[in-house]
């Protein structure tokens, strides 16, 4: 296997890894914060991915797409805040689990009402269509580049955001005690729903990049649901800085996984048996990579014993 | 008010009366029905047993039901194609005998469970949950991917599985089969409440420092409980496979694991009958509401919503009055 | 060997608060060693250390001629602790009876029986309805916990911890929420159990503490600063000033 190919696999690792934190990042936010477990995460990437095929349709400007994707998110996110999930927080998980699970139903089947079963596609802007030239000669996918930057600005962003601003020290205190941050004066619930809308236009936005690469369709965000759950459970609950170390490792692990494994099967089987072998086992390799963490750090990488 | 026993007695009879009535107006697509909810039921009621009783909220208990299929799936097409499972070190033949594939169902997923449950239990919580979640996926994605039992098509079989004695292909016998199975799962899950273990498994979800002070491990107690459990959904996923004579990846998909949970929400959480209830009611939505709508799971998503904010004794505490289950 | 319990040097801090700094005291047979302190002196973190589910960061405890510092709660359970919690710590779904039967359980150690009804194990049942009794509870054996006053449910975890017959008995606050009679009747019961096994007394109470303690220990800011006969500490100036606050009350 030449080092270039290595590279470009390992850029698209970083790359899924990166999209990734910006789910997980939501998610463990809102779990840090409020203490909820949110299934319907995934509802508000397929939201916002939803959103900027629309809006890229109608409009032609991938820009517009984007904001939409925020928007929508950010408002559904909001929305479902609003009306089902603040009556869950001083609920068990199992009720959080199945009120989220419940939107999820009706998110899937209420989108599928709307736009059909059939995939959308969402173009690739024409300037970012083609690829680079990265130092070495090798040429990588301009906008998958774009993705990993804007993916990197909003990782140091929200850790800027949550250390330094006024907002930041009320989601601190909120994790560390909802009484102290009641004390402080701050309005609760005003500080939930924005947590909550913030979390939704991450994934939001994540869906609407994303789904530029990939086909925009229902039940997109599950399996990215999923994957983020195992970001979080490797970096620790609650924790932006575990997110991010988990999901570059999902990442990685994934994509390296699935072409490194049945390369190296091949090395002392024949071919296709080693490319059955070692897919199968790529698609478990992140969750062995979990299973490795959960033994030896049952709370994660960076969580609070 | 209706006596919660009242209630079960009902419960358990409506089966096996719709089935007869069924029978005698010959409609056997309802015995089919039927034979579905005894099924999904009996999967229920294993995951009531970690859910309800030990307060282990597990999304992953799909991984146990599609196992079992895969196990009554693998054995069956072995047999059907007269090819042998495996002849080294020793020959291993496939069986279309279902009290054989259902012991291999059991085994099977009893140790999946315990595999699964002795890195789960390590967690608790939120943790467990997305856990759980994530292993159930690494088996629906690794089904998807192995290419030789039909990877991502699943595998057929062509005639139902035999049982000695009765004629399997006869809608009503199967039923009874079925029937019979589940009978026994509510049996066994009611002693299990009532017993030590169950004394200790309950009061581990209710108090674990409790637990520890008067000697008995936690997380033992809950790993037997989780094997046991897991056990049972991989029976129900034998039986289900036998049903659609079909397995595939879908057995292991997260949306069965969160329906499984739904049946025990339905029902009402922690009763004996809640997943039996909970099954049959599913199952009759996915009838009537799946005839009118093509987007039903629209309505069953705000019935759960409805159900989890409001009612929280599911569908036996509206009928007996009670919020709160009781021993 | 006489002490039974031997406890050496204990440490632990939560960031830059020393809960416990450097405990060592001892428990001998057929003693009641009251264990006393201002409020956030450690006391409670102390019985933790002691009963495990607290790794502490010095220290260790040594228990029947055993260092158990490196085991479990459970384990230690096993080995003799019987441990009551200053906030109830029961199980609230189940009845008082279910309550008793599950430490009656826990010290059978059958607890991987699975068909067999646990009220048909009359030997199970005796010791728990024996246990009850004891503490004055039989009557209410077929309440729900969650029903109790706050002073039964003291009662109950004494109850629970009988059931284990244990070496040595950890009491956090067992007086407290019980009333004037309620005390009396359980100062007078806890007088009679040491001879059974010696206790380790956390409590408020002071005319309980003065009546049945052997010996008392004033944990003050984490540390002991004296140890001694009831007439002792009354007497000793620094326990005085560090607590029974004379000073500022004169």
């Amino acid at each position: 296997m030449s080092t270039i190919l290595l590279i470009e696999q390992v850029l698209n690792g970083l790359q899924s890894g990166i999209m990734l934190f910006l789910m997980a990042a939501g998610l463990t936010l809102i779990f840090g914060v409020m203490g909820l477990i949110n299934l319907a995460h995934g509802s508000l990437y397929m939201v916002g991915a939803f959103a900027a095929a629309a809006v890229a349709a109608a409009t032609g400007s991938f820009v517009l797409a984007l904001v939409a994707a925020l928007v929508a998110a950010a408002a559904a996110g909001a929305i479902i805040e609003l009306v089902v999930i603040r009556r869950l927080y001083d609920r068990d998980h199992l009720d959080q689990v199945l009120a989220t699970f419940a939107l999820i139903l009706i998110f899937s089947e209420g989108t599928r009402w709307v736009f059909g079963s059939f995939p959308l596609y969402l173009d690739v802007p024409a300037a970012l269509s083609g690829p680079v030239t990265l130092p070495g000669g090798i040429l990588y996918p301009a906008y998958r580049l774009l993705i990993i930057a804007v993916g990197l600005v909003i990782a140091a962003g929200l850790f800027a955001l949550i250390a330094k601003t006024r907002i930041g020290i009320q989601i601190r205190a909120g994790e560390a005690d909802r009484e102290m941050i009641a004390a402080l004066g701050v309005d609760i619930s005003k500080l939930y729903t924005m947590v909550f809308a913030l979390g939704a236009a991450l994934a939001g936005l994540a869906g609407a990049l994303v789904g530029a690469i990939q086909s925009v369709q229902v039940g997109m965000g599950e399996p990215v649901l999923i994957l983020a759950f195992v970001v979080i459970v490797i970096g620790g609950i609650g924790s932006i800085k575990g997110a991010l170390v988990g999901a570059l490792l999902v990442g990685l692990t994934d994509t390296l996984g699935s072409v490194l494994l049945p390369i190296f099967f091949a090395s002392f089987m024949d071919q296709s048996s080693a490319t059955a072998v070692g897919s199968a086992l790529a698609t478990m390799s992140i969750y062995i990579l979990m299973a490795g963490v959960l033994l030896f750090k049952p709370t994660g990488l960076f969580g609070k014993a | 008010m209706i006596s919660e026993r009242t209630v079960n007695i009902f419960l358990f009879a409506l089966l096996p009366v719709t089935v007869l009535a069924a029978w005698l107006l010959d409609e056997p697509f309802i015995i089919t029905l039927a034979t579905k909810a005894a099924i999904l039921a009996l999967a229920g009621v294993g995951l009531n047993i970690a859910l309800g009783l030990g307060g282990l909220v597990s999304f992953g208990h799909a991984a146990f039901f599609g196992l079992g299929g895969y196990a009554m799936g693998i054995l069956a097409s072995h047999a059907q194609s007269y090819a042998p499972l495996m002849e080294v070190p020793f020959l291993i033949e496939g069986t279309k005998s279902m009290p054989v594939i259902w012991l291999v169902a059991l085994v099977t997923s009893a140790l999946a469970a315990l595999a699964i449950g002795a890195l789960s239990l390590r967690t608790s919580g939120v943790y467990f949950i997305m856990v759980t979640l994530a292993f159930g996926q690494m088996l629906y994605y690794f089904a998807i991917s192995w290419p030789a039992y039909g990877g991502e098509d699943g595998l057929s079989i062509y005639v139902r599985n035999g049982f000695p004695g009765l004629n399997t292909l006869d809608p009503v016998q199967f039923f009874l089969i079925a029937f019979a199975v589940l009978t026994v799962g509510i049996f066994l899950a009611w002693r299990l409440a009532r017993s030590a273990f169950g004394l200790a498994l309950s009061a581990a979800r209710q108090n674990a420092e409790r637990v520890e002070t008067v000697g008995l491990g936690p997380y033992r107690i809950r790993l037997v409980a989780f094997v046991i459990s897991g056990a049972m959904t991989g029976l129900a996923g034998a039986l289900f496979a036998d049903l659609n004579r079909f397995v595939s990846p879908t057995m292991f998909s997260w949306h069965l694991s969160g329906e499984l949970i739904v049946f025990c929400i339905l029902g009402g959480v922690g009763r004996l009958y809640g997943p039996v209830a909970g099954a049959m009611l599913y199952v009759l939505l996915e009838h009537v509401l799946g005839g009118l709508s093509a987007y039903w799971h629209i309505y069953l998503g705000l019935l759960l919503l409805l159900v989890v904010l409001f009612a929280r004794g599911g569908l036996i505490g509206l009928l007996s009055g009670r919020e709160v289950a009781h021993e | 060997m006489s002490d039974l319990l031997d406890i050496r040097n204990l440490k632990k801090s939560f960031g830059a608060l020393k809960a416990t700094d450097d405990v060592s005291l001892t428990l001998r047979a057929g003693e009641i060693h009251a264990l006393i302190g201002p409020n956030g002196a450690g006391k409670s973190t102390l019985i933790k250390q002691i009963a495990g589910g607290l790794r502490s960061d010095a220290g260790s405890v040594h228990f029947a001629g055993r260092d158990v510092t490196p085991l479990s709660t459970v384990a230690r359970a096993r080995a003799g602790l019987g441990r009551t919690f200053q906030i109830s710590s029961l199980a609230m779904e189940y009845t008082v009876l279910q309550n008793v039967l599950l430490g009656a359980l826990g010290q059978d150690g059958g607890v991987m029986r699975f068909f067999r009804p646990i009220m048909a194990r009359n030997d199970l049942r005796d010791r728990a309805m024996t246990a009850l009794t004891r503490v004055g509870l039989e009557s209410h054996a077929a309440k729900r916990t969650a029903d109790l006053s706050h002073g039964q449910r003291r009662q109950l975890e004494v109850a629970v911890a009988l059931t284990l017959s244990p070496k040595v008995f950890l009491m956090d606050e067992p007086m407290a929420g019980l009333g004037a009679s309620g005390s009396q009747r359980m100062t007078g019961f806890l007088d009679g159990l040491r001879s059974e096994a010696p206790i380790l007394l956390v409590e408020h109470d002071m005319d309980a503490v003065f009546a049945l303690a052997d010996r008392i220990s004033v944990l003050v800011y984490g540390r002991v600063i004296a140890t001694g006969t009831a007439d002792e500490i009354k007497a000793d100036p620094a326990v005085r000033e560090a607590y029974l606050g004379e000073e500022e009350e004169a």
